[in-house]
């Protein structure tokens, strides 16, 4: 009974995603949508505004270090979470 | 005996963060992960290289702290929030170690901080239960 | 077959997703869900690929290379660190319910607090 359940939910989300992977664009195309011109600037202006060359780096820590902050909190509630749970 | 040369390689992805791929988070956990082996390999008795509790809190309380004050000294100097350039940072030559104002600063703060939240955690979960406090 | 990376992100997230599904002990559970979201990752990651492309890091050499978008990149760094932080909360949870109840299995630890209400 468990097991004819399971597999007709896993049949039914599996139809969906086989539908979605049909409709999705080219895997590596230059004219992609995902391709606008975010991406355009932060690889022409990271050598002059910020003056290192990895530009993954100069993304967290520069342009969106705001982000960088909240994640130092998440690790941070992680830390809070566990030491209430495990000293009571 | 390997513990060395592990921190060393991680302290390396640290400062070479903004030249080469790696940044904060990778170098913490490697890090994190030369005093992990030492306690899988030695067992969770053996005093000498465990950091206490309480010297891991104030590490950790450190990089966090060393964040928000680094981005506050952006406000004392006349720009916003975080701000790298209009602050008055220097910017070096891209290509050297000390190029680009606050990134090196900040990748050390969150290597820090992951590291020390590692160790933290496995500590914590990997207790026996006669040694309860 | 050009979107093989797509199906094979959606492949892992189905298997992830039925090893929670079936099996009744915790830990089983949180290996389940840590695949679910490797395979996430591994979706936002392979859309940025541009074909050719290499590393994004400018050198002086490197003034008419095509570069891989490095915006999904990251902003899943944040995403990754979210993941370990929640595998290691549910994994102290679990270190605290078997020092209470004496079993790690669901159906036994719903059967043993039906009991005690």
């Amino acid at each position: 009974m468990k097991t004819i359940l399971e597999v007709v939910t896993l049949v039914l989300i599996g139809v969906l995603l086989v539908m979605v992977v049909r409709e999705m664009p080219t895997f590596g195309d230059p004219t992609n949508p995902v391709h606008n011109e975010v991406s355009e600037f932060y690889l022409d202006n990271t050598q002059e505004e910020a003056g290192v060359q990895n530009v993954v780096a100069a993304i967290i820590t520069d342009y969106r270090g705001f982000d960088t902050l909240g994640e130092l909190t998440v690790l941070l509630t992680a830390i809070a979470g566990l030491l209430a749970v495990l000293r009571s | 005996m390997m513990i060395p040369y592990l921190q060393l390689y991680g302290l390396y992805i640290i400062l070479y963060g903004h030249n080469s791929p790696g940044g904060g988070f990778a170098g913490g956990t490697i890090i994190a992960s030369s005093l992990i082996l030492y306690v899988l390999a030695f067992g969770l008795k053996n005093e000498e290289l465990r950091l206490s509790s309480s010297v891991a809190r104030v590490i950790e309380s450190c990089g966090a702290l060393a964040y928000v004050a680094i981005g506050l000294a952006g406000i004392v100097l006349g720009a916003n929030f975080l701000s790298n350039n209009s602050a008055g940072f220097p910017l070096g030559i891209p290509g050297r170690i000390f190029s680009g104002g606050t990134i090196v600063l900040l990748t050390v703060a969150i290597g820090l901080k992951v590291a020390s939240t590692m160790i933290t955690l496995f500590t914590n979960i990997a207790e026996k239960e006669g040694e309860e406090e | 077959m050009d979107n093989l990376f797509y199906a094979m992100a959606f492949i892992l997230f189905l298997t992830g997703f039925w090893i929670m599904l079936s099996h009744s002990n915790l830990i089983k559970k949180i290996i389940g869900m840590n695949v679910m979201e490797s395979a996430i990752f591994l979706f936002l990651v392979a859309i940025g690929y541009v074909k050719e492309g290499s590393a994004p890091i400018i050198t002086d050499a490197s003034s008419g290379i095509t570069h891989v978008n490095p915006l999904p990149s990251a902003l899943i760094l944040t995403g990754i660190v979210v993941s370990v932080s929640v595998t290691a909360f549910a994994l102290g949870l679990v270190v605290k319910l078997y020092q209470h109840y004496g079993t790690m299995d669901v159906d036994e630890i719903t059967r043993m607090r039906s009991e005690e209400l």
